[in-house]
């Protein structure tokens, strides 16, 4: 593989960037692989990365029904952090963060990140209260948390509104300084080449529509290039899982939903970090390009449409307005959807299932992003060794059943509501 | 913005409506023996189809009714909406 530096982009430019080699190939789908990943978006091929980077399996393929990125991963608004109050999901989220620090060196692709904090806004003593155990929670998890008060959120934001008559006024906020954002595309980009340098296949506009089982035991999948024999399959497809699941004969824990995001015009540098307001759903960053990127509700009913409803959009940017009065004079540039697969308890599955070599990583809802390294590790790291890691024992397809939930949020099973 | 016909009001738009999940899920019934699978299938499991789809609505800023409606959840295309008692 080719590697991108400084020099080897001077010594492009003098042969008139006509040499570059493709970042990944577009093969044709062999007969049989030790294992398959279904879905090309940032968990599948972080999942393959590791696979073949860890555990040093050779013969691997990635089958996507579209182009690599399309998904979830492509449409999503980058927000990196961990600042989660229960163990399981703190440490899974900063053992991600962990990951995100190194991985432009690691994947030699600049992904961008960008560490420049998050703010959560609190409007009321009572939630004040709340985000200060949350930050003392995670704090013994060793990740950053600072209790903010009134003043010095001003200092931060100053250009959010505090003034006195407001309907939700700014008591302070929580904020983990090391979250942030990076790049989606390049998260993708930079995963998928390294994956195809070290032998994976990247199969694109292929898609799954059934599987193999014989005897409880995965025995090959079948897609609209043919059939392929394999004994391990790791499903991450997101807000499609239920569909494959359907053919699986299995009813999962998740329902799919939408979920829209917008971006305004561009406009030079004002918001340094990334701001949650707290008396809604409203979270909003400043991109490179200078476009407020802005997202909050999920649409409320079950959607596989990719294209969102107006009625959400006009209940977040009002939330949106009330925050920042400034963004009534921007114009909305563009407005898009995704399906999220959301978890009965808000937090996502990574494990082993019935089936034997059929390994199941879902229930991202909102949240997968950030997750994707360490999603792809230690999904890896099921798959190859048919164990769940220690970092990844609680995101089990049981705990719904035996009551041992994660909800993180405590709203019940109707996630989609919160 | 979907159009909503609710069986007691009519037509009216999304804005006055609340989503209330699948339809098809059936709690099991009081007084008798619960199984573990039983219960998980009523609380959790669902099969979120890509398709038609049988669901709850509550008409929540208008008669207050509940009531279902069918509908496609890729095209959001309704096809019959009805009260809670009556069947497909
Ligand atoms: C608007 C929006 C904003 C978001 N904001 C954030 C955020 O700020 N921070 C954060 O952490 N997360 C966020 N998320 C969530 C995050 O994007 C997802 O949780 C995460 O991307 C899901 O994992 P993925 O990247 O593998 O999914 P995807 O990119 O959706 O990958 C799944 C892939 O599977 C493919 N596939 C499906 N069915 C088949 C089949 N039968 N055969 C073959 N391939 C198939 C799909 O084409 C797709 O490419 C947001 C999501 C959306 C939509
Ligand atoms: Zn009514």
């Amino acid at each position: 593989m080719q590697k991108y530096s400084l020099f080897s982009l001077i010594k492009n430019a003098f042969r008139n960037h006509k040499d570059w080699e493709v970042a990944w190939k577009n093969p044709k789908p062999k007969k049989e692989y030790d294992v398959v990943i279904i879905g090309g978006g940032g968990h599948g091929l972080a999942t393959a990365y590791y696979l073949a980077k860890e555990h040093k399996i050779k013969n691997i393929a990635i089958i996507e029904k579209g182009w690599i990125g399309g998904g979830n991963v492509g449409r999503n608004t980058t927000i990196i952090r961990s600042n989660y109050m229960y163990d399981a999901n703190a440490r899974f989220n900063e053992f991600a963060m962990n990951l995100w620090r190194n991985m432009s060196q690691e994947l030699n692709f600049n992904v961008m990140f960008s560490p420049r904090g998050i703010i959560n806004l609190a409007h009321s003593d009572v939630q004040m209260n709340a985000f200060s155990r949350r930050g003392n929670s995670m704090r013994l998890n060793g990740i950053d948390a600072v209790l903010l008060d009134r003043e010095e959120v001003k200092k931060l934001i100053p250009m959010a509104d505090f003034s006195e008559n407001v309907r939700f006024p700014i008591f302070g906020g929580l904020m983990q300084p090391s979250a942030g954002t990076a790049r989606h595309d390049a998260v993708v980009w930079g995963y998928a080449r390294q994956a195809d340098s070290m032998g994976v296949d990247i199969i694109q506009h292929c898609e799954v529509n059934g599987f193999d089982i014989v005897n409880g035991k995965i025995k090959g999948i079948r897609t609209s290039k043919g059939n392929i024999k394999t004994k391990k399959v790791g499903l991450c497809v997101a807000g499609s899982t239920s569909i494959l699941a359907e053919k699986l004969n299995m009813t999962l824990p998740i329902e799919t939903h939408l979920l829209q995001a917008c971006v305004s015009e561009p406009i030079k540098p004002i918001l340094n970090y990334v701001v949650t307001f707290g008396a809604g759903h409203f979270y909003s960053s400043q991109s490179d390009k200078g476009e407020m990127v802005m997202g909050g509700d999920l649409d409320g009913y079950n959607s596989y449409a990719q294209r969102g409803n107006l009625p959400t959009l006009q209940h977040v940017l009002t939330e949106g307005l009330a925050l920042f009065p400034f963004l009534s004079k921007l114009k909305m540039l563009r407005t898009w959807g995704g399906i999220m697969d959301m978890s009965m308890d808000g937090s996502p599955i990574i494990d082993k299932t019935h089936i034997e070599g059929l390994y199941l990583n879902c229930g991202w809802c909102y949240g997968g992003f950030k997750s994707t390294p360490a999603s792809g590790w230690t999904f890896a790291y099921t798959i190859a060794k048919d164990a769940v890691h220690e970092l990844n024992a609680n995101l089990s397809l049981n705990r719904f059943s035996t009551g041992y939930l994660l909800d993180e949020k405590g709203l019940g099973t109707k996630t989609w509501i919160g | 913005m979907l159009f909503i016909k609710c069986p007691y009001c009519g037509d009216r738009s999304q804005n006055e409506f609340a989503y209330g999940g699948d339809a098809t899920v059936k709690r099991p019934e009081i007084n008798k023996e619960v199984s573990d699978k039983d219960w998980d299938n009523f609380v959790y499991l669902r099969k979120s189809p890509r398709g038609k789809h049988l669901e709850f609505w509550h008409h929540v800023s208008g008669c207050r009714q509940w009531f279902k409606i069918q509908r496609d959840t890729s095209t959001h295309e309704i096809f019959k909406t009805f009260k809670v008692t009556e069947e497909i």
